[in-house]
């Protein structure tokens, strides 16, 4: 028996109205790679950031090496040798990754010995297969190189123990099988790896053991050879989920849209779409396949008229001028943003509201616009969350106070309810559970029998696979190819993805 | 010992942002009566003083109103705009404009007319279109230019106060006003209706009626529904086809308008003529009484009511006490600085750790 390096024993956490922990015990032996798998809202989160002294457990204990552990903050979990990668990075953007590196030492030094430092990142990276140079400004790295700085800052430190908190969701195939490269190679030199993922498949690639939380509680913790993707997904959400969602073969009509020769800038000014051109037709669904930052985003908001582009964007062949998006909505264009909360809700205003954010920019009600009250919303608020089964307590509640999936249900209703006839979805399923998910699936291929265009943009090439009639591949702001929406194609999908010509492929 | 802030879990209730409201009042006045103590007079002397006439008379309840309506009007628009999150700080500035635009229309463009139903809408829309444009401007360069509106705002009071200035000790100084910058007396047509000899006039009447429209606008129209949209997140009002930049325009355009309605009121029903630093700040105090009412219309006019007060009880103080008028500015600092506290900690928590050794 190898020795535990961490115990938490009988973790409770309570925030108002919620049991996010619900005496939670938990082991990690020296040397493993341990998964916490679990939907979203299952309390694997607050559990990593009870360890890592972000969060105070209301009771419970942890123990470091057999040693009773107070952390009270991220300061102290470092001193124990704990180490976390967040979903968002904490990185500098102007600064080098030494800079970075230097930063996050537990000695702050006014003048750093940045030469030492690059020294010592220069051998961890060749030791551990992490790829960055230590004179690299931040803000030229991709997400994956960014990713790797962080894992070469708790090297440098000396982490023993490092939560890797979803790491895989920004990264393509092959930059994932170097991470589990990365994970394996740190695990040999005898760190111990927490692992949070919703996505099975990875979980049991990579880890030694897997532990599933459901509603705060551990619902079990099984060694890799004990389960599989069927066992562990049935133990994620309490039954048996069908992610295969029947789909019947596309009734293809007219053309929908069609954008020729669009380029676009991204925010911090290069270009990010370059010379796209693309089809989507009445009754189909075309998914864009792409690693995160291809211009996925881009070209969402030109479509949709968010942002400024050259270049023709026809709807029913008719063109749309730039920057437009009251003339998208007429023409039945809904847009289901990545960044809901950001782009697709206000926060703090009440739930009902939320449903009816276009009510008087679309054809969606007919209402007074000098008598309008909006309690009378109410009514029709109250039919749709039910038919999209939004769990809340009341209309009145503040959207922000929603779960991920839960927000993604108001706007897909709101968007639904208007009879879009072009959907543009990116990454509709992003941080869903398992549930979630495949209500969001019925209702996109719903829309498509009923005779939608939809623009499937995601990163999730299962999602991409079940969804799409066709699959194009975006690559640095361009399409590099299409493909058949089919498993045998995906190492072909994988390697356009990365940015390898389909030719060299065969 | 170490600081710690934590964002706390729930939303602040009604109840605990009204007490929070009233106790800011109170540890104001609290501090206000150690200010006065310390000038050597008796606080409670000074708060039976500051109360009993403005609110306990007759006379005195007449100019607790007087000065309310210009305070009432300054806050609805400055209300409008806090509303859709816009600073608007420059309520003084079009409370001038408007001022202005009603003196001008008065005593030269409007001489002629003699009907007072015809000068004094007439005098109304000139004056809320020139609030409506100094706010417009602000809106305006905040839409196409990016300047930020508190900046803008808070210098457009100042072209606005020195152009009055300019105005009165120069081209519009009045015959007989024997070489004192004030303008030549409003003729009867541009003056409001009085109802007592000491000045209650119809101005406070349209102020709590402006309380009804704004309302009204801001809960019962789609542009109070688009408002509350843009105000609580941009990105997601232009995502759902709403124009951020013409409801930016609009909001402050609507803004200044009603400010400047407010400055014509006091011309035409209290002052009627034009002198400087006429206004006691009101476009300022109007910040105060926006936030204090949480930005609800009705609840304004009560703040107002008791600012309006205020104002008149601290001229009361300084007759019999001598203590300085400049008191009220002090009072109005410390009940935004304990408001402003008071809603950090309905969100925030902060705990004192001792750090183990």
């Amino acid at each position: 028996m190898s020795e535990n390096v961490l115990e938490l024993s009988n973790i409770v956490k309570r925030f108002p109205g919620i049991l996010a922990n619900d005496h939670v015990n938990l082991t990690l032996k020296k040397g493993e790679v341990h998964a916490l798998l679990g939907e979203n809202g299952a309390g694997k989160s607050t559990l990593m950031n009870i360890i890592y002294g972000i969060y105070k457990a209301d009771e419970g204990e942890i123990y470091v090496n057999g040693q009773r552990a107070n952390i009270t903050s991220p300061h102290k979990a470092i001193e124990y040798g704990i180490g976390m990668i967040q979903q968002h990075f904490s990185l500098v953007p102007s600064f080098s990754v030494a800079e970075n590196v230097a930063l996050g030492l537990k000695e702050f030094h006014l003048f750093p010995r940045i030469d030492v430092i690059k020294k010592r990142l220069r051998e961890l990276s060749k030791k551990f297969g992490l790829d960055v140079k230590p004179e690299s400004r931040i803000w030229q790295l991709s997400a994956g190189e960014q990713q790797r700085v962080e894992i070469l800052k708790l090297l440098y430190m000396n982490s023993q123990i490092m939560i890797l908190d979803e790491p895989t969701a920004i990264l393509t195939p092959q930059e994932a099988e170097g991470l589990f490269k990365t994970i394996k190679e740190m695990v040999k030199y005898g760190a111990s790896v927490i692992f949070i993922s919703h996505k099975l498949k990875e979980v049991l690639e990579i880890s030694d053991r897997i532990t599933v939380m459901r509603h705060g509680k551990v619902v079990d913790t099984l060694l890799r050879e004990e389960a599989d993707e069927k066992i562990l997904a049935r133990k994620m959400v309490g039954r048996d989920v069908v992610l295969r969602v029947e789909k019947s073969p596309p009734k293809t009509g007219d053309l929908k849209l069609s954008v020729k020769n669009l380029y676009s800038r991204s925010d911090k000014g290069p270009f990010a779409i370059n010379g796209l051109s693309l089809e989507v037709r009445k009754g189909e669904i075309l998914g864009i396949a792409g690693v995160a930052g291809n211009g996925q985003r881009e070209l969402a908001e030109s479509i949709y008229g968010l942002r400024d582009y050259t270049g023709e964007i026809e709807i029913d062949g008719t063109m749309l001028k730039p920057l437009d998006v009251h003339s998208r909505i007429n023409h039945g264009v809904a847009y289901v943003p990545q960044d809901r909360k950001g782009v697709a809700l206000c926060g703090n205003l009440p739930l009902y509201y939320n449903l009816f954010l276009k009510i008087f920019t679309s054809k969606q009600g007919d209402f007074n616009p000098y008598l309008f009250n909006p309690i009378s919303l109410k009514k029709p608020a109250e039919a749709l969350v039910k038919e999209y089964d939004v769990a809340t307590s009341s209309l009145d509640l503040s959207v922000k106070y929603l779960s991920g999936g839960n927000m993604q249900k108001i706007v897909l209703a709101r968007e639904l309810t208007l009879n879009p006839e072009l959907i543009i979805a990116v990454h509709p399923t992003r941080g869903l559970d398992v549930g979630a998910m495949e209500s969001v699936y019925k209702i996109l291929i719903k829309a498509r029998e009923n005779g939608a265009a939809v623009l499937l943009i995601a990163g999730d090439l299962e999602e991409i696979f079940t969804l799409s009639d066709r699959v194009a591949v975006l690559y640095e702001g361009r399409i590099v190819g299409y493909s058949e929406p089919d498993e045998e194609h995906l190492e072909e999908i994988g390697l356009m993805m990365a940015g390898i010509k389909k030719e060299r492929v065969g | 010992m170490r600081l710690k802030i934590e964002r706390r879990k729930n939303d602040p209730t009604k109840l605990s942002i009204f007490l929070m409201s009233v106790l800011s009042v109170l540890i104001s006045l609290a501090i206000l009566g150690l200010i006065i103590l310390s000038l050597g007079k008796n606080p409670i002397n000074a708060y039976v003083q500051l109360t009993s006439w403005p609110f306990g008379t007759v006379a005195g309840l007449t100019q607790t109103l007087i000065s309310m309506m210009p305070l009432l009007f300054t806050s609805l628009g400055v209300l409008i705009a806090f509303k859709m999150k816009l600073w608007n700080i420059g309520a003084e500035g079009q409370f001038y404009m408007g001022a202005f635009a009603a003196t001008w229309g008065a005593l030269f463009l409007f001489k002629g007319i003699s009907s007072p139903w015809l000068m004094l809408p007439l005098l109304a829309a000139f004056a809320a279109g020139f609030g409506g444009a100094w706010g417009a401007a602000a809106g305006w360069m905040k839409a196409k230019l990016g300047v930020n509106e508190i900046l803008s705002t808070l210098m457009l009071n100042y072209i606005a106060i020195y152009w009055v200035n300019y105005l009165v000790y120069g081209p519009w100084k009045g015959k007989g006003s024997y070489n004192f910058p004030i303008t030549a007396t409003f003729p009867k047509a541009a003056i409001l209706p009085q109802y007592t000899s000491d000045g209650l006039n119809l101005g406070i009447f349209l102020a709590i009626a402006t309380s009804f429209f704004v309302f009204y606008l801001l809960k019962r129209t789609k542009f109070g529904f688009h408002m509350d949209i843009v105000g609580d997140n941009p990105i997601a009002a232009k995502y759902s086809g709403i124009n951020v930049k013409k409801m930016t325009i609009a909001v402050l355009a609507i803004s200044g308008a009603i400010s400047g309605l407010g400055g014509m009121m006091q011309m035409s029903g209290v002052l009627f003529r034009l002198q400087p630093n006429f206004s006691p700040g009101y476009g300022y105090t109007a910040i105060i009484v926006a936030w204090l009412a949480r930005l609800n219309p009705f609840v304004a006019i009560a703040v107002a009511f008791l600012f309006g007060g205020l104002l008149v009880g601290t001229q009361q103080i300084q007759l019999f006490l001598q203590i300085p008028f400049s008191l009220v500015s002090v009072f109005e600092g410390l009940v935004l600085f304990s408001l402003i506290s008071g809603e950090a900690l309905l969100r925030y928590k902060i705990s004192f750790k001792g750090v183990r050794t």
